[in-house]
């Protein structure tokens, strides 16, 4: 087992990581930027090394600066976390050269489903579902000859592209053409490259994601599913587990196929593979992501499987000492992503002082977060401040103690997503658990029109 | 340019007894300089456009060269370090370190070295001074912005 790690991440999900190696008996390392300086995976670290100025591309973007950490730190192992250089083959092979073990799958995997055209032809190679798509394309025309073949609406999506961004849909010739240039110039700022496909764009699915582990033996096993369908603009706000509607005989399905996958690129340590699921329950394959997720709690809590520790574990080369038979799940999780955003404002970002933080507490909620009251949250990074995530014998049960948890969390004056997910708690159709990607759309769109009824009857 | 890369050259630097070797690339200049049995590596990043974040960090690196002097106080400044790595204050350890304290410097002026990932970087001064305290013993690990000097302004 590893004697120290050092964490090349921030926020939430540093201070998760080093909670599971304090527990291990691991010592952890953190490394921060000068903005960061007073952040609490800086204060729960054994040690911590200033790795650079705030911007992330100076800081926990910046290999040279986290590798010497590395190295005079004398650790052993390094723990991605999500974002950052967690996907970064580049990095992982680095890490290898210099004899520090990558918390994370071998660089070839990171590097195979990475790109997003290559994951999905591999996986078509192997059998399985992929929504109907192309190649990387090289022009408006073949773009345009694609969707006369398979009919609108497409989605178009960077080839190097992931976690929900610069996908732009078109339902007609002439969005297309507008949307393929602008997708291609966004895709080059985002990505550094600016090749595109397409693929069939299934209307209102259900997005369906399958959590694997692998260990280096060649043991593969999957702990159930987790549906993230409300998102906004691709980017998820509440995940579940199990998944409020699949049939027992889908979930096989889908956890045979991430099995499958895994397999077919020698997949090591923990992934997911992204499923669509459309109203009919034929699923498809979408990506498959080479590391930790943020959700990844509501799994945790349904399985009783610490899967940052099998991370660690797995790295470490253990054998993961279970197979399928041996994995169960029970009772339903949610999660809520809790961000420093004005839901009633346009999602506008809410940086500043936290000068009121109490959270919520009692039985099966848990808070995975990294602030605290006197807390100044950066402007430099993403807006999310923690997660609260809850568990209940039956999805009801975890509804109600989700509501009841938001309700008596306070986080102020900054504002907070937190209203928000209040709302989605007591809706009828979430309560119903009829959701699917068009589920957020339509009720701010509702909202919106409420609003202005609003003011159009106080006139 | 990977470290496998660079590894390889200086292996090869010392195979064929070369003892300066300057390398240009696109957006990348790098000056190998054996000295005294050590090899010092002088980066010169030309400034890229913002491009993504799957590029090697390694090949976009600025010129990590100059330290930044802090505001003064009173007539002081401090100069930090502007990389994580190990302070030598001497470019070897049978040789005389490069300032101490009543030196006077002056831009350009070698302070010392930061060795990151095997590489010895030469941290040149940005100012002119007068050294008042050398904040750091030889040997031990630096982060970023670590204090490093105390220079007495002119």
């Amino acid at each position: 087992m590893f004697k120290r790690i050092l964490i090349a991440n921030r926020g939430e999900i540093a201070v998760r990581i080093i909670r599971a190696c304090r527990e291990l008996g691991i010592e952890t390392v953190a490394v921060y930027s000068k903005a960061d300086k007073d952040s609490m995976h800086v204060q729960l670290a054994h040690e911590a090394i200033c790795i650079g100025n705030s911007p992330s591309s100076e800081s926990y973007l910046n290999i040279p600066s986290i590798i010497s950490a590395a190295e005079i730190a004398d650790v052993e192992a390094i723990h991605p976390g999500y974002g950052f250089l967690a996907e970064n083959a580049h990095f992982a092979e680095i890490c290898e050269s210099c004899q520090i073990k990558f918390i994370g799958p071998k660089p070839e995997s990171i590097r195979l489903m990475g790109d997003k055209a290559m994951a999905r032809q591999t996986v078509s190679k192997a059998g399985l579902p992929i929504t109907p798509g192309t190649d990387v394309i090289a022009d408006q025309e073949e773009a345009l000859r694609f969707a006369k073949k398979i009919g609108y609406p497409v989605i178009i999506k960077a080839k190097m592209g992931g976690g929900g961004k610069g996908m732009k849909v078109a339902h007609n010739d002439g969005k297309l053409v507008s949307a393929f240039l602008t997708a291609r110039t966004e895709a080059e700022a985002a990505f550094g490259n600016g090749d595109l496909y397409i693929e069939k764009y299934i209307e209102e699915p259900r997005h369906i994601e399958m959590q694997i582990l692998a260990d280096q033996y060649g043991t593969t096993v999957y702990l159930g599913e987790r549906d993230c369908s409300i998102q906004r603009r691709h980017q998820k706000l509440i995940e579940e587990a199990p998944s409020p509607s699949l049939s027992k005989k889908t979930r096989k399905k889908l956890g045979d196929a991430a099995v499958k996958i895994a397999k077919a690129v020698r997949y090591e340590n923990a992934g997911t593979i992204e499923f669509l699921v459309d109203k009919d329950e034929n699923f498809y394959f979408m990506e498959m992501n080479t590391r930790l997720q943020v959700e990844h709690p509501v799994t945790e809590l349904v399985t009783g499987i610490d899967i940052v520790k099998e991370q660690i574990r797995i790295a470490a080369g253990e054998k993961l000492g279970y197979s399928q038979e041996d994995i169960h799940t029970t009772g339903a999780a949610i999660e809520c992503r809790i961000n420093a955003e004005d839901p009633s404002n346009s999602f506008m970002p809410s940086p500043g002082r936290i000068d009121k933080y109490v959270p919520p507490g009692g039985p099966w909620v848990r808070v995975d977060s990294h602030v605290y009251a006197g807390y100044v949250i950066p402007p430099f990074y993403d807006s999310m401040i923690g997660k609260v995530i809850v568990y209940g014998h039956h999805r009801h049960e975890a509804i109600a103690t989700m509501a009841r948890a938001l309700s008596e969390m306070q986080i102020g004056p900054i504002k907070t997503t937190i209203p928000l997910h209040l709302r989605i708690m007591n809706r009828p159709d979430f309560i119903k658990g009829k959701v699917n990607t068009g589920f957020i759309d339509r009720l701010l769109t509702q909202t919106q029109t409420q609003a202005k009824k609003e003011i159009h009857e106080s006139v | 340019m990977n470290l496998k890369e660079l590894k390889e050259i200086i292996n090869l630097m010392k195979e064929h007894g070369l003892s300066e070797l300057e390398i240009e690339k696109e957006g990348f200049k790098i000056k190998l300089k054996k000295s005294n049995g050590q090899y010092i590596a002088h980066e010169e990043g030309i400034a890229l456009p913002k491009a993504s974040i799957q590029q090697p960090a390694l090949e976009r690196s600025q010129a990590p060269a100059a330290s930044q002097p802090q505001a003064p106080l009173g007539n002081e400044v401090i100069v930090r370090s502007p990389m994580v790595g190990t302070f030598y204050p001497a470019p070897a350890p049978d040789q005389a370190p490069y300032v101490n304290v009543g030196t006077m410097i002056k831009p350009d002026d070698v302070l010392c070295i930061v060795e990151a990932m095997k590489l010895m970087n030469e941290i040149k001064s940005e100012i002119s001074g007068r050294i008042i305290e050398i904040m750091v013993e030889n040997g031990t690990p630096v982060e970023f912005d670590q204090p490093l000097f105390r220079v007495a302004l002119p």
